[in-house]
């Protein structure tokens, strides 16, 4: 697994925080290894900056084996770079050619705002989340596990949607900045499961209405999202987030008061 | 001194310890319990389900992450399962066995109650799990799938595919999330704790930086949850998440807090190997694969063949030949160590001759190849872009490497520190896995510790203690804010010429050199000199560009290595005076063939050591261990 090396010159979004306008700048990549990691070229990009007493490029990482979805920024043009079904951190320089010139860029969405260089404020997906992207279960006296019988097919299905790992690829990817990719594997996740039943009009209803409200764009079905998804999550996850929420607003029932006597 | 480790663990016997304690605890009533508010640092496992249930109780919590979103929390990371007292496989299993496997798996090193009211508790997460929606592995009539981990003879490992970790922490991530929309927990991301206030001798407060705007802040609360989960990456290389630091259980420990068994630290045996200079972090390849993956390295010292060409007859299968019943799955301190002897031997494989080979040739003819991919495919996809070789054509190779820490803050029954009213749960409390871990248990522990405990004891100190109202105009806020400002100040004028990943690379070294898988006398002796030659390099020479008050990544990884150098020396004390071998910890003046030798009769015993100042020794603290349940005996996997 040794031994060749790569020179590549790099064109990255500098922009020092929120409210600064930004641009590309180019800098020198050499005598990469082809088995270092996306990042861990970036890593000694930034020694060799940090040694000249520049700034390194921020962006933002963390478990590096693909699963916490922290990482991630447009590389050529795609998300996550030009692999599929793989993440930035889990991006190998061996992808790469000698000599190439690659342009990176931060994830560019209006509710993702750039915080500092490659680095974006996703916290509106923590929002969509809070708007329902539970099964309301308090601690401590759940009834036995096996009680509630899953399907090994539906089991199957939830864990896939539920495999989603938040790193906004989908919204970058998409022309319209959608999140509808992430929220309805959210949404698919509960709806395929007997424990998220009660909820399942309600939380359909809010998230949909949370990922409006954060702005994000409407979904037109292009696909790109899936394409970009690192994780493989598909489409049909919207098909059904439509259904639930038509049906869900089709059958909503008005709220009333339900105070009682004492 | 001996007043100060009182481990409060209840009378009677192992079974009732824990109900008994929760009708003895202290309750708060439902209308005082918003009136206190409680900070939970970390929103991990164990954070992310102690805020979801403090504050479903109605408790004021704030919860605050170094991460952009809680769901990022490093317990996404875990693979391979949960384990849980089920006794779903009608196999034999059941809460007593399970504490015995874990009592024995961290070689009589742990508290025997707090390991009993784990496995109490754990068929409880596993009910709360599945509630809150968690997709765990099902067969084919609907009820949840088990598998079998290290350490067992019991299916007791619950999973979801490979991703049990980032499931599970979707759960409880979900549930805070649930409370926040709720308004009972408010959330705090981004933000780093470098301080612990107390006030009154009790922990009422921290302070915190805001990575973005460089803020520093003060947050006052009736308690403190540390939950910031391990310190691996003292190593510098190590299976940890590139944020996972000590910091805010250092800076609780500086305050007072003493730090208990620093030297234990988990290898785990299968680690993709490190590949080159430039190399940031190891991933882990799953302990699973050891049930169908065959352990060997080549008979012959240098033989540079490829692995396909070495003959059956010239390979040394050297886990099945020294661990005939256990074989390929002896546990991962035995599993670590032997890969090092045969690599220090010369026969190690990989350009490094840091490696060993994980061949599934051998199952794969048996099996086929599908069977294979549909038990290890995504973790062999995974194997392969990291090395870019197919594991179905050529034996993987691994290499031990840091992985959990079983040392942490010491903590009583309560998980309780050593300073009233600081709490800490998880990977940074040193409580339940002794001096070794078990696969599938640090994901228990998390749980266990946040949804089933805390919520009582946490309950108990609030509903018996006199709280005065405290508010961050305090002195003791103002002192703490000032002394972080200081540090930060202190870091950014040093100016100097060499980078902080350069400090920490070479911290890593000295100590996976001398304190890692294999320790002795002369070599910790010579760790505890260089260590403070680099702190102190450190402190005049770091270059840390841009500026504090706003984001700076190369500030934020200042902060953490100035604290793992203080901890490493901590660490290398630790290991120098315990002069026995335990599980992880493994001295090499006391062994027998190879195998680890426990002194019972000088150190069965926890080490908690308390802060005496800045340049001063830590003073070494014990609490007795007390096995009148599984009786201590030597571990044997031959």
């Amino acid at each position: 697994m040794a031994g060749k090396t790569l020179n590549l010159t790099l064109r990255v979004w500098r922009q020092k925080g929120p409210k600064d306008q930004g641009g590309f700048v180019d800098l020198q990549a050499k005598n990469v290894s082809e088995d270092a990691s996306f990042l861990e070229m970036l890593d000694a990009v930034n020694e060799e900056l940090v040694g000249k007493g520049d700034e390194p490029i921020a962006f933002d990482h963390d478990c590096r084996e693909g699963i916490c979805g922290a990482c991630g920024f447009v590389i050529d043009g795609e998300a996550h770079g030009p692999m599929k079904s793989t993440t930035v951190c889990q991006l190998h320089m061996r992808n790469f050619t000698d000599g190439a010139t690659l342009t990176i860029e931060p994830f560019r969405a209006q509710a993702f705002p750039v915080i500092k260089d490659l680095m974006v404020n996703r916290s509106a997906m923590d929002r969509i989340i809070s708007a329902g992207g539970y099964i309301s279960q308090n601690a401590g006296n759940a009834v036995d596990a096996n009680a509630i019988l899953v399907p090994k097919a539906d089991a199957d299905e939830a864990m896939s949607s539920a495999t989603c790992i938040q790193c906004g690829a989908c919204v970058a990817a998409c022309k319209n900045a959608s999140a509808a990719l992430f929220t309805s594997a959210k949404i698919s996740h509960m709806a395929l499961l007997p424990q998220g039943q009660v909820e399942r009009k309600e939380r359909a209803i809010r998230m949909v209405a949370a990922m409006d409200a954060e702005g994000f764009g409407a979904c037109t079905t292009t696909g790109a999202c899936e394409a970009a998804c690192p994780k493989d999550i598909q489409l049909t996850n919207i098909s059904r987030m439509n259904r639930e929420f038509l049906v869900a607003n089709a059958t909503k029932r008005e709220k009333h008061s339900d105070g009682g006597a004492g | 001194m001996a007043n100060k480790l009182d481990s409060k663990i209840p009378s009677g016997s192992i079974e009732d310890k824990w109900t008994k304690s929760k009708f003895d605890y202290k309750l708060v009533n439902p209308a005082n319990k918003r009136k206190h508010s409680i900070i939970v640092v970390g929103t991990g496992l164990a954070g992310a389900s102690a805020a979801a249930s403090l504050g479903e109780l109605g408790y004021k919590v704030k919860a605050f992450c170094v991460h952009e979103s809680p769901r990022r929390a490093h317990s996404v990371a875990a693979q391979g399962g949960i384990n849980a007292a089920k006794n779903y496989q009608n196999d034999g299993d059941s809460t007593y066995r399970l504490f015995y496997d874990t009592v024995k798996g961290g070689d009589f090193r742990a508290r025997e109650a707090n390991v009993y009211r784990l496995a109490e508790v754990s068929a409880n997460i596993i009910d709360q799990m599945v509630a809150q929606g968690v997709p765990f592995a099902r067969e084919y009539g609907g009820t949840l799938a088990n598998r079998s981990f290290g350490g067992a003879q019991v299916s007791r490992t619950f999973y979801a595919r490979g991703q049990t970790g980032q499931q599970l922490l979707l759960g409880a991530y979900s549930e805070m999330m649930r409370q926040v929309d709720a308004g009972t927990v408010e959330l705090r991301t981004r933000r780093e704790m470098l301080d612990l206030v107390i006030v009154d001798g009790k922990a009422r407060g921290i302070i915190v930086r805001n990575l973005i705007t460089g803020e520093i802040e003060s947050h006052e609360a009736d308690a403190v949850v540390i939950a910031s989960g391990g310190y691996s990456n003292v190593f510098f290389l190590s299976t940890n998440a590139m944020a996972c630091a000590v910091t805010a259980a250092w800076k609780a420990h500086k305050r007072g807090a003493y730090f208990a068994n620093p030297c234990y630290t988990q290898i785990h045996p299968t680690c993709i190997p490190v590949h080159g200079e430039n190399q940031s972090k190891l991933t882990l390849m799953s302990e699973s694969l050891r049930n169908d993956g065959r352990v060997w390295v080549p008979k012959a010292v240098g033989d540079k063949r490829h692995p396909n060409d070495i003959p059956e007859n010239e390979r040394d299968y050297y886990l099945e030949r020294v661990y005939p019943s256990f074989g390929n799955l002896a546990p991962r301190d035995v599993a670590s160590r032997q890969a090092k002897y045969r690599c220090d031997e010369g026969r190690g494989v990989n350009e490094s001759g840091k490696a060993v080979y994980l061949d599934f040739a051998d199952s794969i003819k048996r099996l086929g190849e599908e069977k294979i991919s549909e038990r290890y495919g995504n973790l062999f996809e995974m194997y392969e872009k990291i090395t870019g070789q197919n594991p179905y054509k050529q034996p993987m190779m691994i290499y031990p490497a840091p992985h959990y820490t079983m040392g942490g803050l010491w903590v009583d029954y309560n998980l309780e520190s050593t300073i009233p009213g600081l709490f800490v749960a998880g990977e940074a409390n040193f409580s339940d896995h002794g001096a070794n871990r078990l696969g599938a248990s640090a994901l228990m522990q998390g749980l266990a510790d946040g949804y089933f405990v805390l919520p009582y004891t946490l309950g108990n100190y609030l509903g018996s203690t006199k709280l005065e109202k405290v508010s961050t105009t305090n002195d003791a806020f103002k002192a703490a804010e000032h002394g972080v400002k200081q540090e930060i100040s202190k870091l950014m004028n040093i100016k100097g010429n060499r980078t902080v990943d350069s400090f920490h690379k070479e911290l890593g070294n000295i100590m996976w050199e001398y304190c890692g898988m294999g320790r002795n006398e002369e070599g910790l002796k010579k760790a505890l000199q260089e260590i403070p030659k680099l702190r102190e390099e450190f402190w005049q020479n770091v270059r840390i560009p841009g500026d504090a008050n706003y984001l700076n990544v190369e500030l934020e990884k200042a902060g953490r290595v100035a604290d793992f150098m203080e901890l490493g020396e901590l660490m290398c004390r630790d290991a120098l005076e315990r002069k026995e071998s335990c599980g992880g910890h493994f001295r090499e003046e006391y062994q027998v063939d190879g195998e680890a030798k426990r002194d019972d009769a000088n150190f069965c015993h926890v080490a908690a050591w308390e802060y005496t100042g800045e340049n001063k020794a830590s003073v070494r603290h014990t609490e007795e261990l007390k096995f009148e349940n599984v009786h201590l005996a030597t571990r044997s996997y031959k």
